[in-house]
């Protein structure tokens, strides 16, 4: 066992882990994080996408060892004071999800996407740069106007 | 950026564009989805798969894993040898059925790679994980047979005892002698030979199951990833495990999706059942995504072998479609049903075709199971009658919309039988015409075919494609579809029981159940336009056999035909409850009391009124209510339909094919759908938007692909092409709205539309595209290696 410690949405946690465990394991079994999604093990659907240091990465392609000393974000940290982030609000508007198993990591990889380009992006930037998540259920239509409608507000 | 379909503007709740109730605690991970959930003293299962696609399990040696560090203990499926296999709840009607359905755990045999033969249960899951490679199998291998045309010559391998040939069920519909007469006599005839091949569902969360049993009394709790939780626990106690139905308790939390996948009853769910019993442990089970891919069902996979006779108008006099239909090495919960029922008696179409004639040979290959996948056995139905119609036009040298003109129901042939396949049941209503016609305005037709024929002037490959398409849905009358008809071993009505509180806010209880459809939303909706109280006062509640009444669950763009009417019914008599409640209030005669936007109050009077609050209030205080009134304000229903729906439409997708590389670009995709009155147009146009996509992706780009030992060469993401967005550009919708007569709400259905209608309209599009080439037919998908070795042979 390792002893790692690293800040999830604001709250610093210290506990050992086995070198194998994933982050995304780690966020959800060890501290309860559970808005983070699972998928399909080869890091592809991206619905295990949270924020590493302000980057979105794939949490399940990360070993919990690596985010030592690290600053998380996951979804369930996205909401500030009881109030959603634009991103979740205008996926809420434009009914950008449908089951709902992607999105937490479709809005933590649009996130990303708004602080790259933010207000300039286009539509087929958009969709560029939400390749690495998968949605089985809207047919990305929704999303990208949600993405759109977040960038322009 | 907007592409919403303009409604007319409208007050009423019913028919608004209103963002979905059920969002919020999605989008800020609360919601709880299977493998969210977390036990007290809850262990791990894990299940060791067979490596070969056919098999005989001569021992297994739980020993060593048995030993492992954190292992709970090790099982096989002689630990089960108690349980039933699973039972097959829709059989081919009008065939003997030869039936062979998977069990807890495989005993002696395994007819395809993924088939589950060891569990463990270990206190990590990282533990039962390792455990599994130490199981040791004696396995025996078999010869293996993974295509349907060979399984059914003499000399194959056999899977199963009960099955000659390897045919599940060989099925007829229609008239074979007057088919093939009218075949010989057609002044055309095309013939073509169509696969429509395997794709795997894919839902993005995986299948998983929990359990917990209560020694004391004997009952189980268990959670699965379902559809459909009333008929899982239907199936596993009175068909698996012989017990009262009572002594269960299914539970679906969140569901990520299902697709069709999630309604069948899968041997997991009753291991897990039975190890929480064996090991007297809460205990939880999740597939990994290989494990989606090989052992939760497939859908499609049919080759057709399909003649169409025309006259040189272009209009059409007979079809004949033979087809295998490859149901894998085992049959899930309602394999059968599918190809037949759901296929055979589709195959109309939009038209007027007057002598038909389908045979289905139900097949058994060393693959994995084949069941519903959205839009089950329509689908299929619509690429064959979609790509009769365009061989036809080809073969004639016709504008494919002309021959589809020619042969449309005319709006004045409803109700339409189509002779006599459908057995007994008519298309409801249609104006195929109509949604054809503003299709064509939104693509601009003429210009497009101007536009072609220059691309194609400087060796541009530009091509535009069709579906006109009808599907059947809401389904279904239960004497229609039950054993005395179509074979499906239940009833289809759905139930709804609705409740005002004394506060006079409501609840709905519902044994459908939503994976994405957005129930709570439109279930509110119907409560808050009949009802007249704000959307905020409705709460609806499914998924738990405790706390709702029996339903089927969701399926077959089944819920808002069939389960809102439920709905709807209810609060019909609370209404005429309410009157009577509030007439007594009033002191005025029951006649004389109306119902309206959430007051009852006297005809000519308005003012002279109670609220549905104040009712509710009365009824449930009871101090004073009518004579021999009973207390609150509580109605359930079975609402059981008279027909199914048949909603309709026109796709268009316009795609340009690289000469060079094959690659197909989809350059615009057009939708004019028909799915009866609309309760929420935002979601029905994310219902059709992504179901374009995931048809669209069966025709450019998906494929389940076996190799000839029957293992799946496509098993995880990295080989399997699910589409992203960029691989789209904007879906182009509309609607043109035909209200069915079939049930008072006038909806029709709308989940499966998008799947049923695009794959052809995308095909017929790259065919047009390479007509130049000369090209008919090129089978799905159309990866660009096979468009290009099209290409390359035409070119010679």
């Amino acid at each position: 066992m390792i002893p790692i410690a690293l800040t999830v949405n604001g709250v610093r946690h210290e506990a050992e882990v086995e070198p194998r465990t994933l982050l995304v394991d780690f966020l959800r079994d060890d501290l309860g994080l559970t808005g983070t999604k699972i998928g399909c093990d080869t890091s592809l659907c991206g619905a295990c996408t949270i924020h590493l240091d302000g980057h979105a990465v794939k949490s399940c392609t990360v070993l919990a060892v690596q985010a030592d000393g690290s600053e998380l974000k996951t979804i369930e940290g996205l909401a500030r004071g009881g109030e959603l982030h634009p991103l979740q609000e205008a996926f809420w508007e434009h009914h950008a999800l449908q089951c709902g198993f992607c999105t937490p990591g479709m809005i933590m990889a649009g996130v990303e996407l708004l602080g790259t380009n933010g207000d300039r992006l286009t539509e087929a930037e958009i969709r560029r740069g939400l390749e690495g998540n998968i949605c089985r259920c809207t047919g990305y239509q929704h999303i990208v106007e949600a993405v759109h409608a977040a960038a322009v507000r | 950026m907007t592409t919403q379909v303009e409604e007319t503007q409208t007050t009423s709740v019913l028919g608004a564009r209103m963002k979905r109730v059920e969002d919020p605690r999605m989008i800020t991970g609360a919601a709880k989805y299977l493998d969210d959930l977390k036990l007290p003293g809850m262990a791990y299962v894990t299940v060791l798969r067979s490596p070969y696609a056919h098999a005989r399990i001569n021992g297994i040696d739980t020993s060593k894993a048995a030993a492992h560090p954190g292992v709970v203990g090790v099982y096989t499926g002689k630990d089960f040898e108690h349980l039933n296999p699973l039972p097959c709840a829709w059989q081919a009607s009008g065939a003997e059925n030869f039936v062979a359905t998977p069990r807890a755990l495989e005993i002696d045999r395994v007819t395809f790679t993924g088939a589950g033969v060891a569990a463990v249960v270990a206190e990590t899951r990282a533990a039962a994980e390792d455990a599994l490679a130490l199981i040791e199998v004696d396995w025996e291998p078999l010869e293996v047979v993974v295509d349907p045309e060979q399984a059914v010559e003499e000399g194959a391998p056999r899977l199963h005892e009960a099955a000659e040939r390897n045919i599940v069920m060989d099925w007829h519909c229609g008239d074979e002698a007057t088919t093939g007469k009218a075949l010989e006599e057609a002044e055309v005839v095309v013939e073509q030979r169509l696969v429509n091949q395997r794709l795997l569902p894919t839902p993005i969360e995986p299948r998983g199951a929990a359990a917990q049993h209560e020694p004391s009394t004997g009952e189980y709790t268990v959670w699965m990833t379902s559809q459909a939780p009333h008929v899982m626990r239907l199936l596993m106690t009175a068909f698996v495990f012989g017990i009262s139905e009572t002594k269960m308790r299914c539970i679906s939390p969140a569901v990520g999706g299902g697709f069709g996948t999630k309604i069948f009853l899968y041997p997991e769910y009753v291991l897990v059942a039975a190890l929480a019993e064996k090991t007297g442990r809460p205990v939880k089970w999740m597939e990994t995504r290989s494990e989606n891919y090989t052992a939760t069902t497939h859908g499609r996979d049919h080759v057709t072998y399909l003649k169409v006779g025309a006259r040189r108008d272009g209009t059409i006099t007979a079809l004949d479609a033979k087809t295998y239909a490859n149901l894998g090495g085992i049959l899930s919960t309602i394999a059968p049903g599918i190809p037949t029922t759901l296929y055979g008696r589709m195959l109309s179409g939009a038209y007027r075709i007057p002598n038909i004639h389908c045979q289905v040979l139900g097949v058994y290959t060393n693959t994995g199971m084949v069941d519903a996948y959205r839009g089950a056995g329509r689908p299929e139905a619509t690429y064959v009658v979609e790509r009769a119609v365009d061989l036809v036009a080809r073969e004639l040298d016709l504008d494919p919309v002309e021959v589809r003109r020619r042969n449309f129901i005319p709006p004045d042939a409803f109700p339409y039988d189509p002779v006599g396949i459908l057995a007994g049941l008519e298309y409801d209503t249609g104006d195929y015409e109509k949604a054809l016609t503003r299709a064509l305005e939104m693509v601009g037709y003429e210009d497009f075919r101007k536009e072609q024929a220059a691309a194609r002037a400087e060796g541009r490959y530009l091509g535009i494609g069709f579906s006109t398409y009808v599907e059947i849905c809401g389904v279904a009358p239960s004497a229609w579809i039950g054993v005395g008809g179509q074979g499906w071993g239940a009833g289809l009505w759905e139930s709804a029981n609705v409740r005002v509180h004394l506060t006079g806010k409501v609840v709905v209880t519902t044994g459908s159940q939503s994976h994405g459809q957005g129930h709570e939303t439109t279930v509110s909706q119907v409560v808050a336009s009949e009802l007249g109280v704000p959307v905020e006062d409705v709460t609806v509640e499914l998924g738990d056999t405790l706390g709702t009444p029996f339903g089927y669950g969701t399926y077959g763009s089944r819920s808002a035909a069939v389960g809102t009417v439920a709905v709807y019914n209810a609060l019909q008599r609370i209404k005429a409850k309410a009157r009577r409640v509030a007439a007594h209030m009033l002191e005025v005669d029951v006649d004389d009391v109306e119902y309206e936007e959430g007051r009852a109050f006297v005809k000519g009077s308005p003012a002279t009124a109670k609220t549905i609050q104040e009712i509710a209030g009365a009824a449930a205080l009871g101090y004073d209510l009518p004579p021999g009134e009973e207390p609150f304000l509580d109605d359930t229903s079975y609402y059981d339909p008279p027909n199914c729906t048949f909603p309709f439409g026109t796709h268009v997708a316009i795609v340009e094919v690289e000469g060079e590389t094959g690659e197909v670009k989809l350059e615009r995709y057009v939708a004019v759908d028909d799915v009866g009155k609309v309760i929420n147009p935002l979601i029905v146009d994310g219902q059709v938007q992504g179901g374009i996509v995931q048809g669209v992706a069966q025709a450019l780009w998906e494929g389940a692909v076996y190799d000839e030992n029957g293992q799946l060469l496509t098993s995880s993401l990295m080989e399997y092409a699910v589409p992203k967005a960029e691989f789209f550009p904007r879906i182009e919708l509309d609607r043109t709205e035909t209200p069915t007569d079939v049930n008072p709400l006038g909806v029709k259905g709308a989940g499966e539309t998008g799947t049923i209608a695009s794959t052809p309209a995308a095909v017929n599009a790259v065919m047009d595209a390479l007509a130049p080439l000369g090209i008919r037919h090129v089978d799905m998908p159309l990866t660009p290696e096979r468009v290009w070795r099209a290409m390359q042979e035409a070119r010679g």
